[in-house]
């Protein structure tokens, strides 16, 4: 039997490396049109009741709910190395550890919940 | 202090400023390349209040498009798109560098490896915008 301490790095950077690929792909679009192109009135805002109906179809809901816990995961390991390489705050780590993830875990939690069930 | 510890040559650790990234454009397109998570994070808990506001009913879906038009936050927005398009620029163009070599073991050049990860790019993006738009 190895006692090695078996490391739980290749998760987060699998985490990491899929959400990076979901954060390029559909989160420019998703900022384009929410954060400016509708507010802007550049493009005709669908309201309420289309955003709505879409909000109910489990598709969306099960790209949402993947969507956002990779996207989440991804920042946490990023901001957590940002922090620690590019601001030297390497002592800081488990600290940075512990509110990077758990900022994360507590995101993909809320969105599930707020995904699992819409009338 | 015994003597052959007089001479003893300290261990050399070089300072690094606080700014480093601030010394050369490659270090400071890092720097901005990694802060784009912050934007990521950012638009993720946007997408959350969004979710909590069409699941609270109309008023509180027109309270967030309110909030949406906010000066402040529509240049926050544009920040946040300028970030991500940094990122998924740099991302499609890094990572069929490193996994494309390792299977064909001769280098590829970068526009023609990472021209897949773009063209999906593009469609996802079409896919996802008639979605929102309403027009699927």
């Amino acid at each position: 039997m190895s006692s090695a301490k078996r490391s739980n790095e290749p998760i987060v950077w699998f985490l990491f490396g899929v959400g990076g690929f979901f954060a390029a792909y559909f989160l420019p679009i998703h900022i384009a049109l929410y954060g400016l192109a509708f507010p802007l009135g550049l493009a005709a805002d669908p309201g309420y009741d289309k955003t709505y109906a879409l909000l109910q179809n489990p598709l969306t809901r099960i790209y949402l709910a993947v969507l956002l816990t990779f996207c989440f995961f991804h920042a946490a390991h990023r901001i957590r190395l940002t922090l620690s390489d590019i601001l030297n705050m390497r002592h800081l780590n488990t600290i940075l550890a512990f509110v990077c993830y758990g900022g994360a875990i507590a995101g993909t939690v809320c969105a599930l919940w707020m995904l699992a069930v819409v009338h | 202090m015994p003597q052959y510890m007089t001479f003893q040559p300290k261990p050399y650790r070089p300072r690094m400023s606080a700014y480093w990234y601030l010394d050369q454009w490659h270090y400071l397109r890092y720097a901005l390349r990694e802060s784009s998570s912050f934007f990521v994070a950012y638009f993720c808990v946007i997408t959350l209040i969004q979710i909590a506001a069409l699941k609270a009913g109309p008023t509180h879906y027109a309270h967030f498009q309110a909030l949406m038009r906010c000066p402040v936050v529509i240049v926050v927005n544009a920040f946040a798109l300028i970030f991500i398009l940094l990122h998924a620029v740099t991302w499609f163009l890094l990572v069929p560098r490193v996994a494309l070599r390792q299977m064909l073991n001769k280098p590829t050049p970068d526009l023609i490896a990472s021209a897949p990860n773009f063209m999906v790019w593009f469609g996802a993006t079409v896919i996802v915008a008639l979605f929102i738009l309403g027009v699927f």
